[in-house]
């Protein structure tokens, strides 16, 4: 874990209710200072309800947030020493970019000579030079957004917390400006707390991310370590592209495990397990390869089902013969097949990753139904029994 | 064919009543009263056919310039403290929850359903010397003497702003309600207090609102005659009593006709600035 001088923001067991249901869950979470950290997920996992948490929005049914080691829980937003950059820019109509960036400093008393010159830097900074006088109005998404990030950057927060600020854009723009944002945080050095629900922008500007689904946190580590070491199955399916498959283990060979699987034999390279445990294995579809001979280890076949053009690569579905489809990347240069055809899918053994054990599987689904009894009992009996049944 | 002569009378039955109905009721009306503002008034009551400039003259005489000023008076005290009182009311029931708000919209609207002027004579019994009123205080011991209450100044401002805060409170709900609640977050993340975030971003944009409620209280209460007649006791003279005289009266009807006019200008030239300031509105 990290040193404790660099925790700037702090969750501890947090968690959110609203009318009874739970959308955040035991959330613990230590954001650095400096750091880039995203929490990425689907929509309704959780993530935006967090941000808010830590703005001040909305309060925390349980747990603490902790900002530069002092408890938040009492303190408004105006408050905080955070600021937020928001999904729908919520510019003030009413007033023009000079003014809508110097909002948060005429809160803060400063001189106006300090504001005219700040505000000036500030809009050096984000490149609006000309654009003073304009109304949001008159301006398009990706300005609006400009003035958004300026508004909140000028009151030198301890952190930003941007809500998929990008959402609105379109692709291109949604690039640059990923790589904007980027530079801006290294340049200034303010930790940057960001949500999104496109992995691949997580990718790129993070240097952590945290995955969230269905109000949990699922793994938090570099993009490498998430795209790369998914810890679960739902992280290496929602992050990048994954075939994700179950097999048992037939043999073990020091780090090499003979696996059998419904449609196959394969080979893979993993320490630490034994003899005819049940694991989920996941391979990046630029992982899979296809051959017209059998190779060693390996007897997973399928047929060609059909190939789509992607720009860079041709992404080929295969089909397994126990109906389960594989999409594999290649190359355009690389050997064609034609759909129909049936063919060998192996992998490098070390380019397979173990996402989920079977035993974790079960262990999840007993919890889960150890939680449900408790729950009905509760209801059965006392309120208070209920609670207690959460706290397991 | 059948089609053709179809598509041509479809239109003419549609539309046809209710401008026959306008023709009739409003553009024959305004035109008479647009007429009989030019002619002469004869000796008994009625106007004889001769072009006359008279009565937009006599406008400008002291004591009707005096009538004016007392009008301008009580229907800007009135805009005022309707605003005073229609703000906050409006802003509670914007911010109350999705629950409450239908019944105390429902709760405003209510009074639409009773006579205007039958509601000021429930305000007459409450008011008057032997009212509810005065008569709980003398119970009380507060008072030896019945308050006179009624017939007063107060007594038609109090009934011009019963009358007229719906008309007030409306607008001013309607553009509450569509402020954009990210904004008010947005400013309290940007460091403004409750006050600062009102004083800085949600009047601002509910200008638009306040200028609409303004307009429509202002407007009717100009011409209402009724409540100066049954709470002031015709004391004080305004241009709603004014008109309603001189056609009642003292038939003057070139006089009343002139000044319906007056008024019909002074609204038309209100009601532009209001669609002036209402395209601003969506500007913004």
């Amino acid at each position: 874990m990290s040193n404790v001088k660099d925790v700037i923001v702090k969750l501890t067991d947090v968690e959110k209710e609203f009318d009874g249901v739970k959308v955040v869950k035991k959330l613990n979470l230590e954001v650095r200072k400096g750091e880039f950290l995203t929490l990425l997920g689907p929509s309704g996992c959780g993530k935006t309800t967090t941000l808010r948490m830590i703005a001040g929005f909305s309060n925390v049914t349980s747990g603490e947030i902790e900002l530069e080691g002092r408890n938040v829980a009492d303190l408004k937003p105006n408050e905080r020493d955070v600021n937020t950059v928001f999904q729908s820019y919520a510019l003030f109509p009413h007033m023009n970019v000079e003014d809508n960036i110097a909002f948060g400093l005429v809160e803060k008393k400063v001189p106006k000579a300090e504001i005219k010159e700040r505000v000036a830097e500030m809009i050096k900074l984000v490149q609006l030079e000309g654009l003073e006088k304009r109304r949001p109005a008159q301006m398009s998404g990706g300005q609006k957004q400009r003035v958004a990030i300026a508004r909140a950057l000028i009151n030198r927060p301890k952190v930003l917390l941007l809500d998929e600020p990008l959402g609105a854009l379109d692709l291109k723009l949604r690039k640059q400006m990923q790589l904007e944002l980027k530079h801006l945080q290294q340049k200034l050095g303010i930790t940057f707390i960001y949500v999104t629900h496109d992995q691949e922008e997580a990718l790129t500007m993070s240097d952590r991310i945290a995955v969230m689904n269905d109000g949990v946190m699922e793994q938090i580590g570099t993009p490498d370590e998430v795209y790369n070491r998914p810890k679960t199955k739902f992280v290496a399916g929602f992050v990048g592209e994954s075939n994700i498959l179950e097999s048992y283990v037939t043999q073990v060979d020091e780090d090499l495990l003979h696996i059998s699987l419904e449609s196959g034999k394969a080979l893979l390279h993993a320490p630490g397990f034994k003899n005819e445990e049940m694991i989920y294995i996941c391979v990046r579809p630029e992982n899979l390869l296809l051959s017209e001979t059998k190779k060693e280890h390996f007897s997973i076949r399928g047929r060609i089902v059909e190939h789509v053009f992607a720009g860079s690569v041709i992404k080929t579905v295969v089909e397994l013969i126990n109906g389960q489809k594989l999409r594999v990347a290649r190359h355009p240069n690389e050997e064609e097949f034609e759909v129909g055809t049936y063919v060998y899918v192996y992998w490098h053994p070390k380019k397979a990753i173990i996402v989920h054990t079977v035993e974790e599987q079960i262990y999840n689904v007993i919890e889960g139904t150890t939680n449900r009894i408790y729950e009905q009992l509760g209801e059965k009996y006392s309120p208070s029994a209920r609670e207690d049944s959460h706290d397991q | 064919m059948i089609n053709k002569i179809k598509n041509k009378v479809t239109p003419v039955v549609m539309i046809g009543p209710a401008t026959f109905w306008l023709i009739l009721f409003l553009l024959i009306p305004l035109f008479l009263v647009i007429g009989i503002s030019f002619l002469q008034r004869n000796g008994y009551g009625g106007v004889d056919m001769v072009f006359s400039l008279q009565a937009y003259f006599d406008m400008l005489t002291p004591e009707y310039l005096k009538i004016f000023i007392a009008s301008f008076r009580l229907s800007v005290a009135t805009t005022v403290i309707c605003l005073l009182i229609g703000y906050p009311f409006a802003y509670v029931i914007a911010h109350s929850s999705e629950k409450a708000k239908p019944f105390l919209v429902l709760l405003l609207m209510l009074p639409f359903w009773i006579n205007s002027m039958i509601r000021i004579y429930g305000w007459n019994t409450l008011l008057r010397s032997s009212g509810i009123i005065n008569n709980v205080l003398i119970s009380l011991g507060v008072v030896d003497v019945p308050l006179e209450m009624l017939y007063t100044d107060g007594a038609v401002l109090l009934g011009m702003v019963y009358d007229l805060l719906p008309f007030t409170v409306l607008p001013i709900y309607t553009s509450i309600e569509k402020l954009d609640p990210t904004l008010l977050e947005a400013a309290s993340d940007l460091g403004a207090t409750k006050l600062h975030r009102l004083v800085r971003v949600v009047l601002p944009l509910t200008m638009p609102g306040i200028f609409a409620g303004s307009i429509q209280t202002f407007i009717p209460s100009l011409g209402l005659f009724y409540i100066s007649d049954m709470m002031g006791g015709a004391k004080t003279m305004y241009v709603g009593n004014l008109i309603k005289n001189q056609f009642m009266s003292a038939r003057n009807w070139p006089m009343g006709a002139a000044l319906a006019i007056l008024l019909i200008v002074i609204t038309l030239v209100l009601m532009r600035l209001y669609t002036k300031v209402g395209s601003l509105d969506d500007m913004v």
